[in-house]
């Protein structure tokens, strides 16, 4: 599986996307980052895979959580890691993320990690010719997040299915809800996406005002009841509430909110017994989410963390090391939208 | 002044004649004109009609002179087939005096191009809070008819009203940019199915149609003339559908971009499709060519809205809205509206000349190919076919969405008072 790196004659590819992985693509990310997992296990976390590959962490939205994901899967595979934060930076004097990728370009950036507040930045950085090296997407306004539903993919097949049994396999059958706020989740529209090409059933939650117009075209179904779609689900993921929406009257007080779509022991319980419970973080306890439910063994929230690093390890690796077929050019993704 | 003699054009896509040219008017339209001492244009198979008018065009002098002057502006005018059009006041500082109207006026006389019909803004600064001195900027020499905060609505329903009853004293008319301002806070893109998989802030249809279906209930309450600017939905349509069918007196516009181009070019992300209103859904497209057939749609006006190529090379969120238009205008109506048999040449003659120039009151352009009329003219080539290459483009700026696509249709004179600004395709 592992393909030794130094193929310098390879084309440029990227992850923008979770909708342009196909279901071998995002299995083979998925195995890859099992494997990848293992090195966390060792004495010395690393391997010398990507030494001398460089990596910019491009961050024009603060993010620690996402960007020390990142900085330490490269570094694990000995990548020399660049951060770079817009706040402090020439960004802030003005300068445009053309000429913030220029500079990259010409300091020799084979891979750039980029969250910018823009949807389609990513995309735009990866389909204008401004550079040459690989771009993955570490979320772009509430567009994409791909690396998180790669992640949730892979901490649903680990706990529903096995880390060594699930090799290989799918999400096929699987019912996946998904409860919050959909409208302004890159999260849930990444999940959607992967979710449904792993073979899951995706159910979305959420108060009307939140759901996008237009999610008829999505592969998933909808529902504003969060009782009764409990007790169908495999796994349940609690979006975060953006308390700078409160006062955008997208729902009447937070205490209604929390009643309706929060997810307390309760509701909990409706749950199968094998079903688990997810949050992308940073948690607001007692607001969508419940101590006791955040608490509870079924919570995978802090292995998701874990399993961030495997999997951008995997990302990474297959950008700029590995398999040629692993992940599809953005350029492909232009010709299949002509 | 020297005769030129149009020779076998097809008179509004009509029967073949020549058309003597003396001085500053059309001095004879008959068969078999003998030449004399005038020049001669060999015109078979092309297509004469009155000079075109645009009711909405941005020329962006005074204060952004990188991205278009009232020269630069009015050499792509002329090379689009215009001769008059409409400057919109959202110029710095904003057209909302009888000194900034006449200033670009002035600039549009001095050009030679193109007559520049200035807009005037209705409100002080395009604000929307107190209405501009709309009396002086008529009674300046720039003879201001139509207002207008385009870029901005004019939302507060008491200020609408107001400059609906004022311009009456002067039989002006406001130009109505219709956007709900709360309803598309952080709009990107139409909201719809491409918006929601793009992760862009949705501008939703109804934004524009509850501002248009205010108005027209409020010209019909105070006896006004309002004009809707740049439609771009099936609903916006039947708002004015109905309000025509009342009698009120309504009169609206589409751009070449919307009787085109559909949300799903959003998909690349690319800012050239970023436009104000947004584009919209292939049924929406199909519902403004309807309506501009069936005269539901009065007009076709650009809203030529240049940008320099740092404003729209960029990430979307960051990049201006609008796309350049005069030239490539008279190719996309002839693509959608005439090739496809839903309008002729004297329909083209009448979205594009007649009917922009009576609703702006320009008693000049907009008339008939007849003895004696201004000799205000278009000639056009509609078998020409091409891509477009904005490398060519007379505009100071080149942000259009249609570099590289074939388009029919080819403007090769255009005359302004009897002077060739365009001649074989090229400024004259």
């Amino acid at each position: 599986m592992l393909c030794s790196p130094g193929d310098t004659s390879r084309t440029p590819r990227h992850l923008i996307s979770a909708a342009d992985l196909t279901r071998d693509d995002a299995v083979l990310i998925l195995d890859t980052a099992e494997e990848m997992a293992r090195v966390a296990d060792r004495p010395i976390k690393k391997l010398p895979t990507l030494r001398g590959r460089t990596v910019v962490n491009l961050f024009f939205e603060d993010s620690t959580r996402t960007r020390i994901s990142f900085e330490a899967a490269a570094k694990r595979l000995s990548a020399d890691v660049i951060n770079f934060s817009a706040k402090g930076s020439s960004v802030s004097k003005g300068e445009s993320l053309k000429d913030t990728a220029l500079t990259l370009e010409a300091m020799g950036a084979d891979a750039v990690v980029i969250r910018h507040g823009s949807s389609g930045a990513p995309y735009r950085l990866a389909t204008s010719g401004w550079i040459d090296g690989a771009v993955v997407n570490a979320g772009d306004g509430t567009h994409e997040h791909p690396t998180q539903a790669l992640l949730d993919a892979f901490t649903i097949r680990r706990r529903l299915v096995g880390a060594d049994a699930g090799l290989g396999k799918d999400l096929e059958g699987r019912r996946v809800t998904i409860v919050g706020d959909v409208l302004h989740s890159r999260v849930a529209r990444s999940n959607v996406h992967l979710l449904t090409t792993l073979g899951a059933e995706v159910t979305l939650v959420a108060p009307p005002t939140l759901v996008p117009v237009g999610v008829e075209g999505w592969p998933c179904e909808v529902s504003y009841s969060l009782d009764e779609v409990l007790p169908a689900s495999d796994a349940v993921m609690m979006l975060r509430v953006q308390r700078e929406r409160m006062n955008a009257a997208y729902f009447p007080t937070e205490r209604e909110y929390s009643r309706r779509y929060g997810l307390d022991g309760l509701r909990m319980a409706k749950m199968p017994e094998h079903a688990v419970v997810m949050h992308p973080g940073p948690m607001n306890r007692g607001m969508e989410i419940t101590a006791e439910v955040a608490d509870s063994g079924r919570c995978t929230a802090v292995e998701q963390v874990a399993n961030g690093v495997s999997i951008r390890m995997a990302v990474l690796y297959l950008l700029l090391g590995g398999s040629e077929t692993a992940l599809p050019s953005a350029a492909a993704r232009t010709e299949e939208n002509k | 002044m020297s005769k030129i003699l149009i020779r076998g054009a097809k008179i509004l896509g009509g029967e073949p004649a020549d058309v003597l040219i003396d001085g500053e008017t059309i001095a004879r339209v008959s068969t078999g004109i003998e030449a004399g001492d005038a020049t001669v244009i060999e015109a078979e198979g092309r297509v004469l009609l009155p000079g075109l008018v645009d009711l909405h065009t941005h020329l962006r002098e005074p204060g952004r002179e990188d991205s278009e002057t009232v020269l630069t502006g009015t050499r792509a005018a002329a090379a689009g087939g215009f001769t008059a059009v409409h400057a919109m006041a959202n110029t710095f500082p904003v057209a909302d005096t009888a000194g900034v109207v006449e200033q670009v006026w002035r600039l549009g006389r001095e050009s030679g191009y193109c007559d520049v019909q200035p807009v005037g803004a209705v409100t002080v600064g395009l604000e929307g809070k107190q209405l501009a001195e709309l009396g002086a900027m008529h009674d300046s020499a720039a003879g201001v008819k139509v207002f207008s905060d385009d870029g901005k609505c004019v939302d507060d329903a008491v200020i609408m009203r107001r400059a609906l009853e004022y311009v009456k004293a002067f039989d002006g008319v406001v130009a109505q940019h219709a956007q709900e301002p709360r309803l598309t806070e952080g709009a990107q893109m139409n909201e719809g199915v491409v918006s929601a998989e793009l992760g862009l802030g949705g501008w939703p249809a109804v934004a524009e149609e509850s501002i248009i279906a205010r108005d027209v209930l409020l010209a019909a309450h105070v006896g006004s003339r309002v004009h809707i600017c740049h439609l771009s939905t099936a609903g916006s349509v039947e708002i004015v559908r109905w309000a025509k069918s009342k009698g009120w007196n309504v009169t609206a516009e589409v751009t070449p971009h919307h009787l085109l181009l559909t949300d799903e070019l959003v998909r690349s992300y690319d800012p050239v499709y970023k436009v104000n209103p947004p584009l919209r859904t292939e049924a929406d497209v199909m519902a403004l060519r309807e309506a501009l057939a069936d005269g539901t749609i009065d007009c076709v006006a650009t809203d030529h809205a240049p940008h320099p190529h740092e404003d729209k090379d960029c990430e979307w969120a960051a990049a201006a809205m609008g796309m350049v238009g005069l030239e490539t205008a008279l190719s996309v109506v002839q693509h959608t509206m005439v090739d496809t048999g839903l309008i002729d040449w004297a329909g083209v003659a009448d979205r594009m000349s007649v009917r922009p120039a009576a609703i702006g009151r320009l008693g000049g352009h907009g008339r008939p190919v007849s003895a004696g009329e201004p000799a205000n003219l278009t000639l056009v080539d509609p078998s020409y076919r091409g891509a477009v290459d904005p490398a060519g483009f007379a505009s100071r700026s080149r942000n259009t969405p249609y570099k590289g696509r074939e388009l029919p249709g080819r403007v090769t004179h255009t005359f302004l008072r009897g002077r060739a600004t365009v001649v074989d395709g090229k400024l004259a």
